[in-house]
């Protein structure tokens, strides 16, 4: 299963992310962030196929998906 | 015959001189009358593993200056007034962003397109203010082929040392004229240091205890550099809205040039021991003024001359220990009046200051110097 | 954190000055994985201009000019003749880029000299409110065109060609990943290379031109918009009108580098 990080403290809660998502893995959250954006939340995470368009679309490098272990390793260049 | 001294134009003076000084890069864009110092930086540099770039515009030459002195090179640029009212934005920037460089100004008459063949000193206020905000810069002002050179070499020290655009306020007089340049075996030249802070420790714009910043470094040396012309911090990061910063910025921008006032102060006195009349001259006025100042000795009038040989920052305390004993002070310039106010401004009340401005771009004749010193 | 904001991002410098769902920030995102690809982080020196595009190599922690406003590619010009064996990238919006530094543009890309300029292109003024800019579409409204732009657009990367740039690349924060590539393409290129990233601006374009601040919204009208480059030659004039071409739109190496032949010339004395 891929892990995917979310950096709140430098998340601004645009939610590019989950609109480029094409598995619909992250969803907005209910809870506001320390600097008050409403930030993403992953829920699905099963779903992610370790694209990495929500971390490569980032405006604010807030997102970093790892990949399974056993499987390749995230080109995150 | 000395293989040392040859006879050269101003313009090329000061192309030996900054060459001599480690120039190694120049931007520019072809004007009168100072071309010659393009077209032989285009010939000269590629030989000292130098280069050379005309660029679009003198905007873009004085910003490849600053581009270049950051990229490790001591560079600079050369123009007269319709190009320096266009580099004075980047001026600006180099004084905000304390970058090494220098500009030769070989005057012109203006405003605007002006004169283009003939000499002025019109340009000694643009000089000191012609970007906007408050800063200080360095001019200084050659009045013969052999000044031309020796005062770029100081031009490029003095920029090393204190990271300022200094400006060389030559004209067109000096420019163009031939005569002996008697080049030295060597020059003192100051060398480009990198700080001594490692960069771990480094900060851009940290004052030292002397008024000046920590060395000079360069693109590519560890320090991660952020040349920053907004007011900043001393990590280089802008501080647009911190009152205080700001204030110190400008601040330590003036006073780094104004506490070395003294040492700032390069003047050449004749005949000024017992002189009861004074000539305070610079740049190509000085020719004129020495020969007036000779003949009026000849005439039994006690004059002197005063040489302003760097002219920004002013030599308040050295021009007004000079005239202590003088009564009247000529100031022979070749615009409207312009530095006879800043003598005004040291002197007045003491000494009675005559403005004598040459317009059109005729030199003063020593005749018209001397029939003021002697009324 | 990302990684690779963790080992390249000035962090002094952070937060980013960048309003939420801002492109310019993808763009930042793209530059550091070209970056990172390239091997090339202890080797470059970064020139922004001014406006928000000219902030991005500010937050990244290396040798950077964050110059004046449309000066950028001509203190890249000093820089590159000072260190020529340095990779020279230069950050520019499309106002700083081709409207007050036009001048500087088109030399650079006459002499082909080997600088990589990214242009940021948000179609408006963004820092200084919303003011027309040299790239917004005819008659759209701003607030220096509040009835409608009477003037044309530049197309940066015609400009670019026209001029002699000798690579030209154009993508959209929709297509990150080929962002990315092109810069990698630009920067190894070696001459005049041009990555023209057109980018959402929701506080400022979006509100006054496009009728909305939503970012997802704005980036999706940059997706449909796309056309690649090697389908827009079937298209009308018509059909391709509000469409952005987007691909590598030139590469060539017929044209000679310009700081290789300034230090060329110490060789050739008295030619």
């Amino acid at each position: 299963m891929n892990r995917i990080e979310i950096d709140n403290d430098f998340c601004k809660g645009c939610h590019l992310c989950i609109a480029v998502c094409p598995q619909e893995v992250l969803e907005i959250s209910k809870v506001r962030s320390g600097k008050g954006y409403l930030v993403p939340r992953v829920a699905r995470v099963d779903d992610c196929t370790g694209c990495l368009q929500c971390e490569m679309t980032c405006p604010d490098l807030s997102i970093t998906v790892i990949h399974d272990k056993g499987k390749k390793e995230a080109d995150h260049a | 015959m000395n293989k040392n001294i040859e006879i050269v134009q101003g313009n090329e003076a000061c192309v030996r001189g900054a060459l001599a000084a480690g120039c190694r890069f120049f931007a520019g864009y072809p004007i009168t009358p100072a071309t010659e110092i393009a077209e032989l930086m285009a010939l000269m540099l590629p030989d000292h593993d130098g280069a050379f770039v005309q660029m679009e515009d003198e905007l873009g030459s004085i910003n490849a200056v600053v581009g270049a002195a950051w990229g490790g090179m001591k560079a600079c640029t050369a123009t007269t007034g319709p190009g320096f009212s266009l580099m004075q934005e980047g001026i600006g920037y180099a004084a905000m962003t304390e970058t090494p460089c220098v500009i030769i100004n070989v005057q012109r008459g203006g405003p605007a397109t002006g004169q283009p063949t003939m000499s002025s000193q019109q340009d000694v206020m643009q000089a000191k203010y012609g970007s906007h905000g408050d800063y200080e810069i360095i001019a200084l002002c050659p009045s013969s082929v052999q000044e031309g050179f020796e005062l770029t070499v100081k031009a490029f020290n003095l920029a090393e040392r204190f990271r300022v655009p200094v400006v060389v306020l030559s004209d067109e007089i000096v420019g163009h004229t031939r005569e002996k340049l008697r080049i030295p075996e060597s020059v003192e030249v100051t060398p480009r240091t990198a700080p001594m802070a490692p960069p771990q420790e480094y900060q851009m714009y940290k004052v030292g205890p002397d008024g000046l910043l920590d060395g000079m470094p360069q693109v590519g040396q560890g320090y991660n550099i952020l040349v920053e012309s907004q007011a900043h911090g001393e990590d280089g990061n802008r501080k647009g809205n911190d009152i205080v910063t700001c204030a110190r910025v400008i601040e330590h921008l003036c006073a780094k040039i104004t506490d070395h006032a003294q040492e700032l102060t390069d003047i050449v006195t004749l005949d000024c021991e017992d002189a009861e009349v004074l000539v305070v001259a610079y740049g190509s006025v000085v020719r004129s003024a020495k020969h007036a100042v000779r003949l009026a000795r000849e005439q039994g009038i006690k004059a002197g001359l005063v040489q302003l040989r760097i002219l920004w920052p002013f030599p308040d305390e050295a021009l007004s220990r000079l005239a202590a004993s003088a009564s009247k002070v000529v100031v022979p310039e070749m615009n409207i009046g312009k530095i006879s106010r800043e003598v005004q401004r040291v002197l007045g009340g003491q000494v009675k200051v005559v403005s004598l401005p040459a317009l059109g771009g005729e030199l003063h004749t020593p005749q018209k110097i001397i029939s003021e010193l002697g009324s | 954190m990302h990684p690779l904001a963790e080992k390249m991002l000035r962090k002094s410098a952070l937060p980013s000055i960048y309003c939420p769902g801002c492109g310019h920030g993808t763009v930042l995102n793209s530059f550091l994985r070209a970056v990172e690809k390239l091997g090339i982080y202890e080797n470059m020196a970064l020139v922004g201009g001014i406006g928000c595009s000219g902030w991005t190599p500010v937050f990244i922690n290396t040798d950077t000019i964050h110059s004046l406003h449309g000066r950028a590619i001509a203190m890249a010009t000093g820089l590159k003749l000072a260190q020529p064996k340095r990779k020279v990238v230069v950050f520019s919006g499309d106002g700083d880029c081709v409207a007050i530094g036009g001048n500087h543009f088109i030399h650079a890309a006459r002499r082909n000299i080997d600088l990589t300029v990214v242009m940021l292109n948000n179609n408006i003024y963004g820092m200084t409110g919303g003011q027309v800019a040299p790239t917004t579409p005819y008659q759209a409204r701003t607030q220096t065109s509040p009835r409608g732009n009477p003037e044309q657009p530049f197309d940066a990367c015609e400009l670019a060609r026209a001029a002699g740039a000798t690579y030209i690349a154009r993508w959209t924060t929709a297509q990150p990943a080929q962002m990315a590539k092109a810069m990698r393409e630009a920067i190894e290129h070696k001459g005049f290379s041009f990555v023209e990233t057109v980018v959402q601006c929701p506080t400022q374009a979006g509100r006054y031109m496009y009728g909305t601040s939503s970012a997802v919204k704005l980036y999706e009208m940059l997706k449909d918009n796309s056309v690649k480059a090697s389908k827009a030659g079937e298209l009308t004039p018509e059909e391709l009108t509000g469409k952005i071409v987007v691909g590598r739109l030139l590469q060539k190496t017929d044209r000679p580098e310009f700081t290789e032949g300034v230090y060329g010339l110490s060789d050739a004395k008295g030619a």
